[in-house]
């Protein structure tokens, strides 16, 4: 029997899509069977994240209104074995679907995935109802800004009112150079204001914009230290204990090594 | 003291200023108070101090803060309430308004 998890933030533009995105291709790495479900119907986007634009079918309103078999919309990544999308509508809206018939849905998936992991719009209404509605973990992403932290802050509390009790956190997007002059929030800081496990620490990372222009997750870029951080939490999300990594250190590394070759 | 130290801890760093001001709106945020509430609580605490006391009404104010907990470690929600009063009542008077 599977798991859902919802990726979640609150506030848009924080990272949901490609978190759900890196960290669905590197579970499905790890030989888990992983269905992703981009629920934000409308604005559809986590499959030319993945770069399955091409291959849509159906979508998530075609399977719950059952003009096809949940297997139909159902779309097999052809480079990573065991990783699957069901794509959201994007000529509907979000009440074509309501969070009854998503739990429904995710029960029967369930005894087909290891995970199933539901791509979360932005906002509180209707579509956060609808993605959260099967999800018994929930990770919160959220990005060292004070708007993003209050929404996160939000939304730990109404997962907590709908029942979701396993939330963790990413923090995305954190700037080593601007956190070691003090000009941003550092982790600890984060989570003393939010009181929530963490999950795990994303850095900012050029090679997520660069991969996603590609339509390849940056897990497979070995040299991506985003890449790396995603991979950490999907084995911590398996449930293996990974320490999490020296930011400073690791990206201190890494502009040396850039700077070395820019000076050739 | 360290020479750079000394320039630095000249100014608040700008991420201290974000967790304090985040800390504060949080305690409104996760409080969920309504204007509505606040009158509701103030007309209660009117109501039984005007047993006692007489207030100058006008000036009577309830608010939700935040204030430092016991040792000093991080901020926890507070009521603070502005109550001036005008006079004591005689203890004659009060019995007379709880019968």
């Amino acid at each position: 029997m599977g798991e859902v998890i919802v990726i979640t933030s609150g506030k848009g533009g924080v990272g949901k899509t490609t978190t759900t995105a890196n960290v669905g291709t590197a579970l499905s790495l790890l030989d888990k069977k992983v269905l992703l479900i981009d629920t934000d119907i409308g604005l559809r986007n986590l499959d030319v994240v993945l770069g399955l634009e091409n291959r849509i079918v159906y979508d998530i309103v075609d399977v719950v209104e059952g003009t096809c078999r949940p297997n139909q919309a159902m779309i097999k990544d052809k480079r990573f074995e065991n990783l699957y999308l069901i794509p959201a509508a994007q000529t509907r809206d979000k009440t074509s679907v309501n969070p009854e018939q998503m739990k429904i849905l995710c029960e029967e998936l369930k005894k087909e995935f290891d995970y199933i992991i539901m791509d979360c719009p932005a906002g509180i209404e209707q579509g956060f109802k609808n993605a959260i509605a099967g999800a018994q973990r929930a990770i919160v992403v959220t990005t060292p800004e004070v708007s993003a932290v209050r929404d996160a802050d939000r939304i730990i509390g109404l997962l907590e009112a709908n029942d979701v009790h396993n939330v963790r956190l990413i923090v995305n997007r954190l700037r080593v150079d601007m956190v070691k002059k003090g000009d941003m929030m550092n982790v600890d800081d984060i989570l003393d204001i939010l009181a929530v496990g963490l999950l795990g620490v994303v850095p900012d990372d050029e090679g997520i914009i660069t991969s996603t222009n590609r339509g390849e997750p940056a897990v497979t870029d070995a040299k991506s230290l985003a890449g790396r951080a995603y991979r950490n939490i999907a084995d911590r999300i398996t449930g293996k204990e990974v320490p999490v990594m020296d930011l400073e250190k690791e990206s201190g590394f890494i502009n040396a090594v850039k700077n070395l070759f820019k000076k050739k | 003291m360290d020479f750079f130290n000394f320039f630095k801890s000249k100014k608040e760093s700008s991420k201290d200023k974000a967790k304090e001001r985040l800390q504060l709106v949080l305690i409104h945020d996760r409080a969920n108070v309504s204007p509505e509430f606040l009158e509701m609580l103030k007309g209660e605490i009117l109501e039984v101090l005007s047993k006692y006391v007489e207030i100058n009404q006008e000036d009577f104010d309830v608010t939700l803060t935040s204030a430092p907990n016991e040792d000093g470690t991080r901020e926890v929600p507070a009521l603070v309430a502005n109550i001036p009063i005008m006079q004591m009542k005689r203890p004659e008077e009060i019995n007379n308004n709880r019968k």
